[in-house]
Parts: structure tokens; sequence; C-alpha cells
């Protein structure tokens, strides 16, 4: 593939990129908490040509037991693509890439759960991606700690990431498949706005200490607008359930009869 | 599946219902939750559908690709069918390779499509012997509340009926529609003491005594069926069953498009 790299023109005359973004710009993002019954928490994702679900189960009892640590609870996070999320079938199950995001991902919530409120427990957070387009493990963050937040869980601060990336020499935010594929460098990302924390980060590729500075100046701007979002999501979850009492209940089981 | 728990208050309550002739959610015996399908939701399979009963939630992908025939059918394309209970649907399934339920849930589906013929497999033939389309049909269960048989066979189905075989993409001349030959319908009937209850939900499910589950073709002919449970079924109630089967089957074929 790499020798139509250079064929491929990223960022054309009048600075648009070719889904017609600014350099500087996001793909659309949207996200829905608490659309899943049996999970304590969850949030659907829908950020560009990505969906991602995530789901959250706890605190609850540590399995397998040898990992449960005495003062506080651990989060366990398993980051899955589905066989049907990328262009060639992905067998299912977990390969070391996957297992690499979700140890990164449950290492950046741990920062912000109360961890030590639920001692000896395990909270678990599933990820699964229904379709992939780039920033996957982003987006899989990003939509994990709203479905902590609606689990009902204390955080410090939700979590918000991004990826940005070289194509072209431009530094550009928010990469789409064909910008990953032949892109120069990628630079994924976790900040919290309000203290400015790096909850998340790696990068591979090429950029120059210049590069880097506007690359996280882009992911900064980013990350506060992602926040917005979330923040939002939470809103309308709750006014809805503000709003219909018996709609999101979870313990609608048994008619007053049964006494 | 088989480790969710109820209680005995709980139990004893949809017992007490049901011999009033009445079910928890205030249903009739054969009537199903509401039921949604979002066909085409998956840009990145060759199909796909999402399919809702009440709270439980289904994914399922179809994935084409070109590989070898097995030996004793050279002429015909492969059907794979794979069901995830993946740990995000239920608070008792756990990640790891598919137990027995998922394994039982996947057959079930995959007989069901496989023995009522409703893909032309013969039209999946690119070489005789050495070039066939291979089919993935891969499910996950998203959220689980009772009846993953039913809403991963309409899944599968809706998925199939929209699937498009990337023909292009492997240099195999223009894309064209799967060929479909059939419109297979199942469903699912319990028994909880002496009822007989379509469309279980999780709870019903968790005090059911046994269990069939029924696949017809548009024609009202039986293609496949699939007891489970310990409980035992007379064969008055196995009739009532189907007929009722078919005689559900008509409207639920409309709501699956």
């Amino acid at each position: 593939m790499s020798e139509i790299v250079d064929d491929i023109k990223f960022i054309d005359e009048e600075g648009k990129r070719i889904d017609g973004r600014r350099v500087d710009e996001m793909r659309p993002l949207k996200i829905e908490a608490g659309v899943l019954k049996r999970a304590d928490g969850s949030a659907y994702l829908e950020w560009g040509d990505n969906k991602v679900m995530a789901a959250v189960y706890g605190p609850r009892e540590c399995h397998p037991r040898h990992m449960q640590n005495p003062s506080r609870a651990i989060i366990q996070c398993r980051y899955n693509m589905m066989s049907f999320s990328v262009s060639d079938r992905k067998r299912p199950g977990p390969d070391r890439r996957s297992i690499e995001i979700s140890k990164i991902i449950s290492e950046a919530l741990e920062n912000v759960v109360f961890t030590e409120n639920f001692p000896r427990t395990s909270i678990d957070v599933y990820i699964e991606v229904l379709q992939a387009n780039a920033g996957t493990r982003v987006a899989g963050l990003t939509a994990a700690s709203v479905a902590l937040a609606d689990a009902g869980i204390p955080m410090r601060d939700l979590v918000p990431a991004v990826a940005v990336g070289k194509a072209d020499g431009h530094i550009i935010l928010d990469l789409n498949g064909k910008e990953d594929n032949f892109g120069s460098a990628d630079l994924p990302i976790a900040m919290i706005p309000r203290t400015g924390e790096v909850l998340l980060m790696q990068m591979d590729g090429h950029m120059t200490m210049e590069e880097l500075d506007l690359a996280l100046s882009y992911a900064k701007k980013a990350c506060q607008e992602i926040y917005d979002i979330q923040r939002d999501a939470l809103h309308r979850r709750y006014a809805s359930q503000a709003g219909t009492e018996d709609d999101n209940d979870d313990d609608d089981d048994l008619p007053d009869e049964e006494a | 599946m088989a480790d969710e728990v109820v209680s005995q208050i709980k139990k004893g309550h949809i017992h007490k219902l049901l011999s009033m002739g009445r079910r928890m959610d205030g249903r009739s015996a054969d009537e199903y939750r509401s039921i949604t399908v979002e066909a085409g939701i998956i840009g990145s399979a060759q199909g796909s559908a999402r399919v809702r009963i009440g709270n439980t939630d289904v994914v399922v992908g179809v994935k084409m690709d070109v590989g070898s025939p097995f030996p004793d059918t050279p002429d015909r394309g492969v059907l794979t069918t794979n069901a995830e209970l993946i740990p995000m649907a239920s608070p008792t399934f756990e990640p790891g390779p598919p137990d027995q339920n998922a394994i039982e849930l996947s057959r079930v589906v995959d007989r069901g499509i496989r023995e009522s013929e409703m893909i032309d497999l013969q039209k999946l033939c690119i070489v005789e012997g050495e070039e066939v389309w291979i089919n993935f049909l891969d499910i996950y269960v998203l959220d689980y509340d009772g009846n993953l048989f039913d809403a991963c066979f309409y899944g599968a189905v809706a998925a199939l009926r929209n699937t498009i075989v990337p023909a292009e993409k492997h240099e195999k001349g223009d894309d064209y529609p799967m060929p479909l030959r059939h419109y297979p319908i199942q469903t699912t009937a319990v028994k909880i003491e002496n009822s007989i209850l379509f469309d279980p939900a999780l709870d019903e499910e968790m005090v059911a005594d046994a269990r069939l589950t029924v696949t017809t073709d548009e024609n009202g002919d039986l293609r496949a069926m699939q007891k489970g449970l310990a409980g035992a079924l007379t064969l008055d109630e196995v009739n009532e069953i189907i007929d009722t089967s078919l005689r559900l089957s008509k409207g639920l074929r409309e709501i699956i498009g």
C-alpha cells in the first residue's frame, strides 16, 4: 500500500481534508447514556464512522479473587472489536492489541474513580466496537467514562479522549480511517479539561517538537469539546429519568400484590 | 444463561399469576414483546441488523470471504455461525471462549437458517471444488432480558436479507444481493407448570421447566426444532406450540421485513 501514499493529497489548496474538515476539526460525535437494561451503567457513542458501546458492572465481587485489593476497587476493562467491525473479518476474541488497549483504558479510568471507597471489589468496564474507523480506543474511553458516571460510580471527573495525527505533513485532529492508514504519526490522548491532567497518551510515527506542541493544543481544545458532549449526554439521561419515573427503573419486577 | 438466579418470592409470584392466567408484564400467553429491527447498521459488514425484543438487544453481522468448499459439498458456499454472550449483556456472562449456552444458541440459529435452505448456497459457488463464498454470521448479545434464541434468529434473518455479496472487492464481477430461497421464522415457547408462554422474558426463562424452539418456512412447513431444559412436554403441548408458532409466523415475518 505504501507506494500510493504520495498520490493521495490529504489537505487541499483551501486547507480542507478529504472529508471536508479543517485540520483542527473533529468528526461529529454523538453520545447517549443509559442504553442497556442489565448493565449498571452504559453509553453508546457514534463518532464519525465509529460505533461503540460501553457497559459498566460494579462495584461487585472481584473475580479472579487473587486480584482483589484490600484497600481499593480495581478497574477491569475489556476492549473488544466485533468480528464485522473492520473491513476484513477479525477473528473473535482478544488479541495482543486489544489486551494492551484494555490495560491503558483501565489505568486511565482508575485515576478518576474513587476506588478507595470500594475495597476488595471490581468495577468491570466492557467496551465493544461495533464499527471501526480510526480512533476506537479514544472513542471507547470517552464512552466508558460516561457509562461509569451513568452507573453512579463516584468519580473525580469525566475522561474525554481524542487522537491527533499527521498526514501529508500537516498535524490533523481526529484522524479518519483513510488518514489513519496513510498517516505518518498518531497520538491518542485523554486529558481532563478542568485540571489539564493527561490520563492516557500514546504516540507512534514521527513529529517535530513544534508539531507536538500544535498537536497538544488541538487535543486540549478537542477534549473540552468532547467533555461538553459527555456532560450533555448525562444531563439528557437524568432529565429523561426524572421525566418518566418507571421508564428506566431496573427494579420494576414485582407488582404490589405479592406481599 | 443457566447461572441467572431468581428469588423464591419472584418464582412464587410468577406461578401465582400464571395460575390466574396472567404474566408478569401483562402479556397474553402467545404475545411477543415489542420487536424492533434496524437493518444495515454496520457499514463494515456485508449485511447487518440490530434486533430488540423488549429489552433484549442483539447485533448481527455478515462477513463474506472467498475460500475453499468442504470436500463433501464442492458446489456450495459455506455458512459459519458464531454467537457471543459478551459480558456487557448480563452480570452472569463471563469473558472467554463460547460456553455451552453460547454454542447451543449459535447452533440453533445456524440450524434454522441452514435447514430452511434460506440461503441458496449453490449460487455461492464460484469454481466448483475450488472457490466458494464463505459466510460468517456473527452474533453479539448486547443486553440479555430473555429469549435470545428468537432475537438472534431474527437478527440473522434480517442481516442476511440485506447482505450484498462483495464480488467486486474480490474481483469476481459485480456485487449482487445474497441469493435467498426461503424466509424462515422461528418462535420459542417455554412451559412453566401447565402454562405455555411464547417469547419468555428473563424472569420467565429462569423459572421455566421446558423450552421449545420451532422454525417454519413461508409455506408453513416445519424446518427445525430444539427442545431445551429438563422438563417434559406432552405431544399435545408440542402440537399446540407448533400450531401457535405457525399462526404467529406471518405477523413476525412482516415485522422483521
